[in-house]
């Protein structure tokens, strides 16, 4: 088996993974050998899809913004969850990186004096998401993986599959990875590693998420037990188009666009009197949930999908033309509807994960409650810091994959100067590949009796019907027992695709894996925690329970399956107070 | 849609053409899928997958048009399969043939090999490149950028290396050498951000046969492009800024231009 020394290794190559590499290779001046991992082709990940934009203080005085008022936002939208020492890094740190995008070639929508024009966003107080028309993540994506074309020191391995983190007791030393377009298995070894896989919310049906958003780099951590934090808490964004879950931009209202329901009213007015449409999605997405549970919604008689409607009619052409010019185009191209003219289905997906690998300010993943592995750290979704708390602000993920994409690249970089030399493959390593080795195979073998795409489909129902935006015990339970049940029918399973070469079919059932591991931690996170508290929402425990509950849940993996522990909420100077939109 | 009912399901034949690499054999299989008014050439591939043939290959992700992987030909045009309506698609039989791009090397079934693709988008430095690196990489303020210096590169960066205008491109079809309309229209990009001051040696790059002379200004790329980047137009536009920068004088004509026949 081939086996390949880096100094530090990247897996995953969104936003966060990519500005890692960046500031790995500028802080040790092109010297360190970095290997950078994508399931797909690199510049093809699930950040291209991102939108509405990245938040950031940039110009305090024209906006009448400042750091402070950012921190607050960002601290009440995540219903006091977010650890605030975190959250003053990241709006500290934001404008440097919209800066940095700039230079690197992002075309920001401009003002008349040629400044970056900032747009209204859900949570926010004042315009201070920093915007290329609806496209954002996309040119961010391209405009980093443009620049590291530059560095002849990073080699990009574009679809690789890392099947398992190699980690002993508490060191990380590589990543066993299959080469799609060989079949070939590989040994990716390194003293650093970088984490950055993006969240996991295809383990739901409806999702405005790529593909490939099954949140392997959780699983992967999962399996080696490794601490997952508040994985209870999934966002769902307000506005996914109907039937397809593509996301249809928070920008949309905040450049102004209105929700309305069957009896042409804006509804936001009974649940956020002030804020309105520009709510937190928590709070939104509720509110259309509740709009269509007591029949205000309407149903599309294709997909017999219950829907509330997103109104653009009102805009300027300009305003679509230059700022939303993409979900215009998807809704024309997907559903020949054109939003200057007619208003679009949408109704509540899955969209974001808060949760994640729990990693520290710093970036370092823990390996216990109180220990950090070494030699490992997480960029982006897939890590927990946790900036974003019970709820995420839009605009706020892209601030945190790059933030924290460099905060990982850069403590990755120095650690990997002092301790330069390879590592030495040692017994446990070799008894470990060739574990990998045999449950691969093994997989690939298998001639069992269920259809991993049907277990894949009741999975996705099973988290659409019972882990949702409302939750009750009784969903709850009974969503943890059909996942057992799954969980079960996998171990028997028929992988009908036995080639080497781009086996898609393989690469599923590892996802698939990864997906029912992440599901059943989610549940069972949700099921603990009895209170309700941004979009974590228990109907049988209506209200927020600061005794209680003012803490981040850890799940790990045991023997006896999932145990649970916590960790207390770092709170500086903005005490938990009601929150009110 | 030609059903009477437009929320009716109805079933459409897919046919695929597919590429077996264990034993080098092209083969065809037909499949039927139940298809309604929103289905996608992409859902139907993956229904199938589900359900009649976990051996199908196909590349995807985002399935908005949005991450270039699902580039394939449907019904003979260069087409991404999430933007393709199967039920607009059909012949007469209802059926719609897929086939893998014929551009690029051939992996399995509607899976190819984008490695020559990408190392050409990467020879013509597409990279931005600002006056002082220091600055660049450390930024302390950001560079003002009118939305008219914006507008001239802006449709240009739209490009999601999708690769369909490579494969529609008869020049890059029989020419492998030829850099090819995607990469060329990357160099445009760059070239043109008023940010940007490494235009000299891009237009260096692509000074050559097998860059911007190498084009036959026949227009496919632009016709298939899904994204309206129009890479037809950049590289002529390009070609005018090498006859200016020549007839200004700044650099001496390229002597293989004159002397040497163009590609075959």
């Amino acid at each position: 088996m081939d086996k390949l020394e880096y100094d530090i290794v990247i897996l995953g190559t969104g936003l966060g993974g990519m500005r890692a590499a960046l500031e790995a290779t500028k802080k040790s001046g092109s010297k360190l050998r970095i290997a950078l991992i994508s399931k797909i082709h690199a510049m093809r990940s699930h950040s291209v899809a991102a939108e509405g934009g990245i938040s950031g203080v940039l110009y305090p005085d024209k906006n009448k913004d400042s750091f402070e008022l950012h921190a607050y936002d960002t601290i009440k939208g995540s219903d006091y969850l977010a650890d605030q020492d975190a959250v003053e890094m990241l709006v500290r740190n934001a404008p440097h990186e919209i800066r940095l995008l700039e230079h690197l070639g992002v075309p920001w929508n401009r003002d008349k004096d040629g400044e970056i024009q900032f747009r209204a966003f859900g949570g926010m107080s004042t315009p201070r998401t920093a915007f290329a028309a609806d496209k954002t993540g996309f040119f961010m994506l391209n405009s980093i993986y443009d620049t590291l074309l530059r560095f002849d020191n990073i080699d990009v391995f574009h679809e690789y599959y890392a099947t398992k983190m190699l980690l002993d007791k508490g060191v990380f030393k590589g990543f066993y990875v299959i080469d799609l377009a060989t079949g070939n298995r590989k040994l990716i070894v390194a003293r650093q590693g970088i984490i950055a896989t993006g969240g996991a919310a295809r383990v739901y049906e409806f999702t405005t998420t790529s593909y490939s958003s099954t949140g392997d780099g959780l699983g992967l951590a999962y399996r080696e037990g490794l601490p997952l934090k508040d994985m209870e808490f999934v966002q769902f964004h307000p506005t996914a188009l109907v039937p397809s879950g593509i996301l249809i931009s928070e920008a949309a209202r905040g450049e102004g666009g209105y929700l309305l329901n069957s009896k042409n009213e804006r509804f936001m007015a009974n649940y956020a009197k002030t804020k309105m449409e520009l709510a937190p999605r928590d709070i939104v997405s509720r509110a259309i949930m509740t709009e269509i549970e007591e029949g205000r919604g309407i149903k599309d008689p294709t997909s017999g999908m219950d829907y509330v409607l997103l109104d653009l009619r009102h805009l300027e052409q300009k305003i679509l033309d230059e700022k939303l010019p993409m979900i215009r185009e998807i809704a024309i191209k997907m559903l020949k509807i054109d939003p200057a003219y007619e208003p679009l289905p949408i109704r509540p997906a899955s969209h974001f994960t808060m949760g994640g690998i729990a990693s520290n300010k710093e970036a370092g993943v823990l390996y216990t409650k109180k220990k950090q592995v070494r030699g490992l750290w997480a960029a982006g979704e897939c890590g927990s810091v946790s900036v974003h708390g019970a709820n995420r602000l839009g605009s706020n993920s892209l601030s945190e994959c790059i933030i924290w994409g460099r905060i990982a690249g850069e403590a990755a970089a120095k650690s990997a100067l002092k301790t330069r030399g390879l590592s030495a493959v040692d017994k446990w390593l070799e008894r470990a590949v060739t574990d990998e080795d045999m449950r691969i195979s093994k997989l690939l073998d298998s001639h069992g009796e269920h259809n991993p795409y049907q277990i894949r489909k009741e999975l996705w129902r099973t988290m659409e019907e019972n882990v949702h935006v409302f939750r009750n015990k009784q969903r709850l339970t009974k969503a943890k027992k059909k996942l057992k049940e799954l969980t079960a029918r996998f171990s028997n399973i028929y992988v009908g695709d036995k080639g080497n070469i781009y086996n898609t079919n393989l690469r599923d059932v590892f996802e698939l894996e990864n997906m029912l591991n992440l599901s059943a931690v989610i549940t069972e996170c949700a099921l603990n925690r009895t209170e309700s508290r941004g979009g974590h929402w228990r109907t049988d425990y209506p209200s927020r329970d600061d005794k209680r509950w003012l803490k981040h849940t850890l799940a790990f993996k045991s023997a006896k399956g999932i145990r649970l522990d916590y960790l207390p909420v770092k709170i500086t100077k903005w005490k938990p107070e009601i929150r009110k939109y | 849609m030609q059903n009477k009912d437009k929320h009716k399901l109805e079933s459409i034949n897919i046919r695929v053409e597919r590429f077996d690499p264990s034993n080098k054999k092209f083969y065809k299989r037909e499949y039927a899928v139940s298809a309604d008014r929103f289905t996608s050439v992409l859902s139907a591939l993956l229904l199938i997958k589900e359900n009649l043939d976990p051996t199908l290959s196909l590349r995807y992700s985002c399935r908005m048009g949005i991450c270039g992987s699902c580039a394939m030909v449907i019904n003979g045009k260069p087409s991404l399969a999430c933007e393709t309506n199967l039920t607009h698609e059909f012949y007469k039989d209802k059926t719609v043939v897929v086939e893998p791009l014929r551009g690029f090397p051939l992996l399995r079934d509607l899976v190819t090999d984008f490695d020559d693709f990408f190392n050409k988008h990467k020879s013509v430095k597409p990279w931005l490149v600002a006056s002082d690196i220091n600055e660049q990489f450390e930024p302390k303020k950001e560079y003002p950028q009118t939305s008219y210096e914006r507008d001239v590169f802006l449709p240009f960066s739209e490009c999601i290396k999708c690769g369909l205008c490579v494969d529609a491109c008869p020049v890059t079809n029989t020419n492998k050498e030829f850099i090819g309309p995607q990469a060329l229209g990357q160099a445009y990009r760059y070239i043109k951000d008023s940010r940007d001051v490494n235009g000299k040696e891009r237009l260096d790059i692509i000074d050559t046969l097998e860059g911007v002379w190498g084009c036959d200004f026949i227009g496919a790329c632009s016709v298939v492009c899904p994204k309206s980047v129009d890479p037809a137009l950049a590289i002529q536009m390009l070609k005018a800024e090498i006859s200016k920068r020549v007839i200004l004088g700044k650099k001496p004509v390229k002597e293989e231009i004159v002397d040497k026949p163009g590609p075959k």
